[in-house]
């Protein structure tokens, strides 16, 4: 016998004009229906001809993104709103945990809002007044219960209200999202009335992004996506599906944000600009005196080589590329090593030194002031560059094809494609991957790497193999970069590019070296589940 | 809707309990506490005698001496009426969060918020009946058995209008405004101040029409007029029409109801 029956059930909400108000009431009345016969403003399909079955005694757990019409669903099961369409079928005493807590009145006590609230929940008085102690001893509010309850903590208030709704002992449950309530020893608390009631044959529905617990306690899970069921089944099965399309939602996002990212390289290195405008051509000068090392390789070549390339290409002559000698120059040069090891590479930390030393200076006179020298973490993501030498396009790349979102322990490909317009010689690619926190995990390029190019002309693609992607789970940023040895930027992408890495364990930092745990003597472990 | 009148019913220990948990809350953490519910009316009513016998003082009152008891019998009901109303009107959105959360017939709201005006009504009586002895007006008990079924006539009455303006509001915040006005005219178009008698023919036929001023004028039959209760024709017609009104108010709102948690 099924406990909850929804029958090809839709649910439309409606907004109605102003206008179209007084239309609605007349034919509200007069035709008894409120939503027959009307053209609505705007209408969201909540849910959209939901069939469902849940049998007497079973748990089921319904899953599926923001907005897919989970908390619609119990509504209509708990009959306080009703469906467009469709048909709702409840048997016995329902309770639902929606909102602990609704219907208290802040300024009287807890006892009595305990009897308010059963009363509400469909309790007599004489029942609540045998349950009475068990529900508070239930919330641990024994010292408290006289107090009214605007004096309670949140996690008081909520106690209690979930104490009362599971002591309705009710046929039916139904729970959304509300298990996170008080601290680690009420949360068990919960989960054994939770189990309780499964031991006890009620029926459960059971709303949650908690997908472990739709995997542990559930005979069944439904999978609802955009107000349709996608899939209904074995919780493991179907947990495991949904998942899988979240994964592959968040690749389409994030590739989404890359295409943004890579067509738009003006607006994305618009945001600096204004204020590096007046510094435009002044980082070159500014930057050449105090560098007494190496003023030719790290100021010369910019003066030199950049202004031309500007005036021809538009993007070049964007502002933005008053950064470079500030920010980029010593992360294209040793990747963002610099700024933790200052002493890097022999012919690079010359390049580097100038760029970390001209960097103070150059911000000094310059308004762009706001990012920190030397500290690159704290840059903004952009592109600039020259353009004597352009990155075309980035695609990351996983076992089967263009991907955004990597298990750990996966091989990864950032695949470049370049164009220089006229031949160059001097060259060098460069890439970092950097964690959300901004953190580098690692950086390097062709030249830290003792590759010497010799010509690089028309178009090619640059393909920088990863074996294993050995990083914990997380999001990370990419930079790529093409510039000369020096550092000199034919075209920088900075934090262009996001991936996602996926993890079954839950360690923690950046890297996960490849371990195995072994033990001997009296040491045992259990299999893992 | 004769089902879920039924509920309704069943559900009257809810209806109990709020009503007691409404006159808690309302006058919980001031100093006179329930005390209030006596002090609130005799404030209203030292003001309008003061300003209708001190500051305005009127030539017409002869006959209607103590004018301050005769103000009270009319005085009285309205405020419970006028309060249930303005109350009612505004309840299911402030409860909105509990319409959207929890599963209950929610015409109990309206009625809570009519039945604990009541009780303050009840609890102002006291003071009524001691102006009527300290003024040495004679309690007739003849008369006096009247008084329940009028009381039984502005339930209904109330009850009817209460469940209509609380369901319109919902669809029209505008209501709300609008009431409180429409309640000012109508306080100063019902004989409360001054007596039904004293209208001229014309105005006589016109304030026939008004529900409210057959309830004062019973009342001030009832309690302060030394002559015999001569209202029941219009008491009866009037007790025909609340009923009527609390079915078409309680129907208005059963046909709206499934809109409610949507709209709030």
């Amino acid at each position: 016998m099924s406990a909850i029956a929804l029958d090809g059930v839709s649910k439309v909400y409606r907004r109605y004009g102003y206008q179209r108000r007084f239309a609605t009431l007349k034919s509200a009345l007069l035709t008894g229906s409120l939503v027959r016969h009307l053209r609505p403003d705007e209408s969201f399909r909540a849910l959209d001809d939901v069939s469902l079955t849940v049998a007497a005694g079973a748990t089921c757990g319904v899953i599926g993104r923001n907005g897919s019409g989970k908390s619609t669903l119990l509504k209509l099961v708990a009959g306080i709103t009703r469906p467009t369409r469709g048909q709702v079928r409840v048997a016995g005493r329902v309770s639902a945990l929606i909102e602990l807590g609704a219907g208290f009145h802040p300024e009287i006590s807890g006892r009595e809002n305990v009897f308010i609230n059963g009363v509400m929940l469909g309790l007599s008085r004489r029942e609540i007044d045998r349950r009475f102690d068990e529900i508070v001893e239930f919330a641990e509010l024994e010292d408290f219960i006289d107090a009214p309850v605007k004096t309670y903590s949140s996690g008081m208030y909520m106690r209690l209200g979930f104490a009362v709704a599971v002591h309705v002992d009710p046929e039916v449950l139904l729970v959304d999202e509300v298990l996170a309530v008080g601290d680690e020893g009420f949360s068990l608390k919960c989960l054994d009335k939770f189990a309780e009631f499964k031991r006890r044959g009620k029926t459960i529905l059971l709303v949650t992004h908690a997908l472990p617990m739709v995997e542990r306690f559930c005979d069944e899970a439904v999978w609802l996506d955009g107000g349709r069921k996608r899939l209904t089944g074995d919780p493991r099965r179907v947990v495991q599906m949904y998942l899988a399309d979240v994964e592959q939602a968040e690749d389409v996002h994030l590739a989404a944000e890359d295409a943004k990212a890579q067509q738009s390289p003006a607006v994305s290195g618009a945001a600096p600009p204004p204020a590096a405008a007046s510094a435009a051509t002044a980082p070159p000068d500014t930057a050449a005196p105090p560098d007494t090392t190496a003023p030719p390789d790290a100021a010369g070549p910019p003066d030199a080589a950049g202004p031309p390339h500007a005036e021809e290409r538009p993007r070049g002559a964007e502002a933005v590329e008053a950064a470079p000698p500030v920010v980029p120059a010593p992360s294209a040069e040793e990747g963002p090593a610099d700024s933790d090891t200052p002493a890097s590479p022999s012919s690079a930390s010359a390049a580097a030194e100038a760029a970390e030393e001209a960097s103070p200076d150059a911000t000094a006179p310059d308004a762009a002031g706001e990012q920190p020298p030397a500290d690159m973490f704290k840059a903004r993501e952009g592109r600039w560059g020259s353009g004597a030498v352009r990155i075309e396009r980035v695609t990351l790349e996983g076992r089967r094809g263009a991907a955004h979102v990597f298990q750990s322990g996966e091989p990864m490909t950032i695949r470049m494609h370049v164009v220089a317009e006229q031949p160059v010689a001097d060259f060098a690619f460069g890439v970092s991957i950097f964690s959300s926190e901004g953190v580098c995990c690692y950086g390097t390029n062709t030249h830290l790497e003792e590759l010497e190019p010799t010509r690089l002309d028309g178009d090619g693609e640059v393909a920088f193999v990863v074996d294993r992607l050995d990083l914990v789970a997380g999001t990370y940023k990419l930079d790529v970069a093409v510039h000369k040895r020096d550092g000199f930027s034919y075209d920088y992408h900075r934090l262009l590019y996001t991936f996602r890495v996926k993890s079954g364990t839950r360690d923690v930092g950046i890297y996960r070296p490849r371990h195995a745990w072994r033990f001997s003597g009296n040491i045992r472990f259990d299999r893992p589940r | 809707m004769l089902a879920n009148l039924i509920r309704l019913f069943r559900y009257r220990g809810l209806v109990r309990i709020l009503v007691a948990r409404e006159l808690k809350a309302r006058y919980r953490g001031s100093v006179l506490g329930f005390f209030w519910s006596f002090v609130n009316p005799l404030l209203l009513l030292l003001v309008y005698s003061f300003v209708f016998t001190s500051i305005i003082p009127r030539g017409d009152l002869a006959g209607l001496e103590p004018y301050a008891v005769f103000l009270f019998c009319g005085l009285l009901p309205w405020t419970w009426f006028s309060s249930s109303l303005n109350e009612s009107a505004n309840i299911l959105i402030v409860n909105g969060n509990l319409i959207k959360k929890v599963v209950f017939p929610v015409e109990i709201l309206p009625v809570v918020a009519v039945a604990s005006n009541l009780c303050h009504f009840v609890l102002g009586l006291p003071i009524l009946f001691g102006f009527l002895v300290w003024y040495g007006l004679p309690l007739r008990p003849a008369e006096l058995i009247w008084f329940p079924a009028v009381v039984a006539v502005q339930l209904c009455l109330t009850l009817g209008l209460a469940m209509f303006l609380a369901a319109l509001t919902v669809h029209f915040r505008d209501v709300k405004d609008l009431l409180a006005n429409a309640l000012v005219l109508w306080f100063f178009a019902t004989p409360i101040l001054y007596e039904m008698s004293s209208l001229t023919e014309g105005g006589r036929a016109l304030m026939n029409l008004n529900p409210f001023a057959h309830l004062a004028v019973s009342y001030q039959q009832i309690l302060f007029h030394g002559e015999p209760f001569g209202h029941g024709p219009w008491l009866g017609a009037l007790a025909a029409a609340g009923g009527g009104l609390f079915l078409l108010g309680y129907w208005f709102f059963d046909r709206l109801r499934d809109s409610f948690a949507e709209e709030v």
